[in-house]
């Protein structure tokens, strides 16, 4: 990967000035960063999703999107960018996951569904010998994939932990990677990166932390992840215990509506239940996040949407 | 679901060929044509997923729907919101300050060129220019038809193809600076934060306004100097496109981008244009069928959204798609830019009226002065780029009206029991969410979305979708390699 390591400390640290680096990026990970150029080989492919989540990584800055498709990674299949399609594009991916077999990341954005025999997504189609057609749901695509898989990244909420298609009233049976996983027995190391959707910087920085830990994993441990299987890196600081309005909590300044001034806790702000980097990272260039503008609505946490529903009253 | 297809097509025999995935548009959609005698003859539109917002919203707090409703689409979740705020808006009875109205405007008007120029660069393009021989270019069709393939002229190909590739690169980072527009007063993209039932949650200030406008000063160079000249370059290469995919012929907006605190004017003016006559634009006269769409409905015939029901069974004999087929009077309508831009009848481009000019020899003031031309796959992409540009000439207007500091939001009350419905118009075609609240909770809420215009199967009556119909007679000479059929479906940005 073509990373230089400029490009990367400055992904992992969000560029706030006094912010030590040691503290968020390992110093191995760094290093990886300066050595070979290969791209790692990557499937992404989509569920129950509203493809949010590619749509965030084209905004990334840091590297530029341009960079990340032509020097980063290697994209074989994404549904939403490549080339080809129907069963070029099919034969293309099986083919790509049997070459690269054991070294290549499965991404997975959106849920899995799987009532009525995983009817309720339909990705494509093959063709047996005979000539005949044969449609794939998410559930077979996943069960084929994941275990030919280096490592599978769960991209987005609703991967991660089902997000809004999992909420209270689906009827679609959507689950996340890791109870798809844990039920189909797949043994596959699964790493992942919530948001509705994702930050680009959390999405490219948690692939090349990975991809640095397969190229040499004893100089480059996998980063630390947490109970929810999320690096820590990116999801071990509280929003609130770092928001710049904190003080304006501490002395019950809070704002009566969402246009006056004062801490948003009242209008529902979610963010005291909320682990991620937004307050320094900001999001589209640093131009703004959900807190200046309104209020955290916790989408990176595992019991989003439902636990934090209703999204704008306080807890 | 199996059928065998017929494996070689000679003379006056009917192949049938499916694409699955149909790639490089938002959500899971498969189609299958017919071809006989090297054109299409029949075609099915299969919507391959079902996620259930309407089971999902049941029973939560109203403002609640406008974040919910957002994560339909990655690609117009701002349209989305649009439409859930303006229901909101109805059924909390609230009048948006003139303030909010201009920055909900700005905000979606941002995404306005960030979902055209997206589309026609990151989905549309690769159909006619070649990319680069890496991943995810390759792999590609090998008779692809592609713009190398067609000017005979290699020096001439090759300078015309990079010039296209060097914009779709280019292109990656206008779109971007288009989301960071969006931000601006939204929060982040994609999903924003900012627009709620009674305005928007930002105040704009002098120097958010700069920033916008010097962001908006560079996007719109990219528009008039690259674009739209690409576009009509492109057309002048694929002539036979402007006679390619032509479809009912009926269209249908609902009006976006309001120009007054009462909603009774808007930027693109409601209206539908059904077999050849104007008609005003009537709610009521807008029913969804589901004989061939997997889901029950608890009586015969078609509903009106404000009955709708969303009861899903893939089960059902007969279906083939996710998708409800929404008619007007009963009729399939088209719904997008051409739509838009036939009904409303802007002035196009003076880059457009003079390469329509140099290129085509056609003399066309407004967008209706391209006739039969505009029903075509080129037709579909030219309204999307002059459309692109005709909002941000609204955008400058917006720019020079919204007021530093002023108030952008009334605070609503949640009344127990009413009902609303947002009209407006997602990048991609007429949308309305319908709104109905109970005891302060959603009791029913109902989604007719721009894919479900265009993309639909057959209804009860047996009258195909718009993209099924518009599929008829496109060329596909080389059924190895349909691309034709695959340029049609994208021009529609489904």
């Amino acid at each position: 990967m073509s990373l230089s390591r400029r490009e990367f400390v400055k992904l992992c640290s969000a560029g706030v000035a006094g912010l030590s680096i040691s503290r968020m990026c390992h110093p191995g990970v760094l290093h990886a960063m300066t050595e070979g150029a290969k791209k790692a080989p990557v499937l992404w492919v989509q569920g129950q999703g509203c493809t949010g989540c590619s749509v965030s990584l084209l905004n990334s800055v840091h590297p530029r999107i341009k960079e990340i498709l032509l020097d980063v990674i290697s994209l074989e299949f994404h549904p939403t960018v490549m080339g080809s399609e129907g069963t070029l594009a099919v034969e293309h991916m099986y083919a790509v996951a049997d070459k690269f077999k054991g070294n290549f990341f499965l991404l997975v954005e959106g849920a899995i569904p799987t009532a009525k025999e995983g009817r309720y997504c339909i990705v494509g189609e093959t063709t047996d010998a005979k000539g005949h057609h044969k449609e794939i749901t998410m559930m077979e695509l996943v069960r084929e994939l994941a275990p030919k898989a280096l490592a599978t990244v769960g991209i987005g909420t609703c991967s991660a932990y089902g997000g809004i298609p999992a909420a209270r009233g689906n009827v679609t049976g959507a689950t996340s990677l890791k109870d798809f996983f844990e039920h189909e027995k797949i043994k596959t190391l699964l790493v992942n990166v919530p948001g509705c959707p994702p930050h680009p910087d959390w999405m490219v920085g948690t692939l090349v932390a990975a991809w640095s830990h397969v190229l040499n994993p004893k100089e480059h441990p996998l980063p630390e992840l947490d109970d929810s299987g999320r690096p820590m890196l990116f999801y071990g600081e509280n929003i609130h215990e770092n928001c710049p309005y904190v003080e304006l909590y501490d002395k019950a300044q809070f704002a009566p509506t969402f246009t006056k001034p004062g801490c948003k806790a009242e209008l529902g702000c979610k963010g005291p239940s909320t682990y991620a980097d937004c307050f320094k990272r900001r999001w589209n260039n640093g131009i703004n996040w959900c807190v200046e503008n309104a209020v955290c609505i916790g989408c990176v946490e595992p019991d989003f949407p439902d636990g934090k529903s209703p999204f704008y009253v306080a807890e | 679901m199996s059928q065998a297809t017929t494996p070689h097509g000679g003379a006056g025999d009917t192949v049938r060929i499916p694409i699955d995935p149909v790639t490089r548009i938002e959500g899971h959609l498969k189609v299958e044509v017919e071809v006989k005698d090297g054109v299409v003859v029949d075609a099915r539109c299969y919507g391959g997923m079902f996620r259930g917002f309407e089971q999902i919203l049941r029973g939560r707090d109203p403002r609640d729907s406008s974040q919910i409703v957002q994560r339909i689409c990655g690609v117009c979740p701002t349209a989305h919101c649009t439409a859930s705020v303006m229901a909101q808006d109805a059924a909390f009875g609230v009048k948006t300050p003139t303030n909010g109205r201009i920055v909900r405007n700005l905000i979606f008007g941002a995404n306005y060129l960030q979902s055209h120029i997206l589309h026609f660069y990151h989905l549309a393009a690769l159909d006619y220019v070649k990319g680069p021989d890496v991943a995810p270019f390759v792999p590609r069709y090998t008779n692809a038809d592609l713009i190398t393939d067609r000017i005979k002229d290699k020096t001439k190909a090759d300078s015309t193809n990079k010039y296209g590739l060097d914009q779709y690169l280019k292109a990656l980072e206008v779109r971007r600076i288009c989301h960071e527009m969006v931000a601006m007063f939204g929060g982040r993209m994609p999903h924003v934060q900012g627009m709620v039932g009674g305005g928007t949650t930002q105040i704009p200030t002098a120097e958010r306004i700069a920033d916008y406008a010097a962001r908006f000063k560079e996007v719109l160079k990219f528009v008039t100097d690259e674009y739209l000249p690409l576009i009509y370059t492109l057309g002048s290469v694929y002539t036979d496109l402007f006679a390619t995919g032509v479809g009912y012929k009926n269209v249908i907006s609902f009006g976006v981008f309001p120009l007054d605190d009462d909603g009774k004017t808007s930027l693109h003016k409601p209206g539908v244009y059904i077999d050849g006559k104007d008609e005003p634009f009537d709610p009521k006269l807008i029913k969804e069928y589901v004989k061939y769409s997997f889901f029950d409905y608890s009586k015969p015939g078609g509903l009106h959204y404000s009955e709708g029901e969303t009861n899903p069974n893939p089960d059902k004999a007969g279906a083939y798609s996710f998708v409800k087929a929404p008619r007007y009077k009963d009729k399939p309508c088209e719904a997008g830019p051409l739509a838009r831009m036939w009904i409303t009848n802007p002035a196009i481009s003076p880059v457009g009226q003079k390469l329509l000019k140099e290129l085509y020899g056609i003399e066309a003031k407004n967008f209706r002065d391209l006739g039969d031309k505009a029903f075509s796959i080129m037709g579909r992409h030219v309204a999307r780029a002059e459309e692109t540009y005709f909002v941000a000439q609204a955008i400058e207007k917006w720019l020079k009206e919204v007021k530093p500091e002023a108030e952008t939001y009334a605070k609503p009350e949640i009344p127990d029991s009413a009902e609303g419905t947002g009209f407006t118009e997602a990048p991609r075609g007429s949308l309305l969410h319908y709104l109905k609240i109970k005891d302060k909770k959603i009791d029913n809420y109902q989604v007719v979305s721009a894919t479900l215009w265009n993309c639909n199967p057959r209804d009860d009556m047996g009258q195909r979708g718009p993209v099924e119909q518009a599929l008829i007679g496109v060329p596909v000479p080389d059924i190895k390699n349909p691309v034709n059929v695959g340029r049609l479906i994208r021009a529609f940005d489904p």
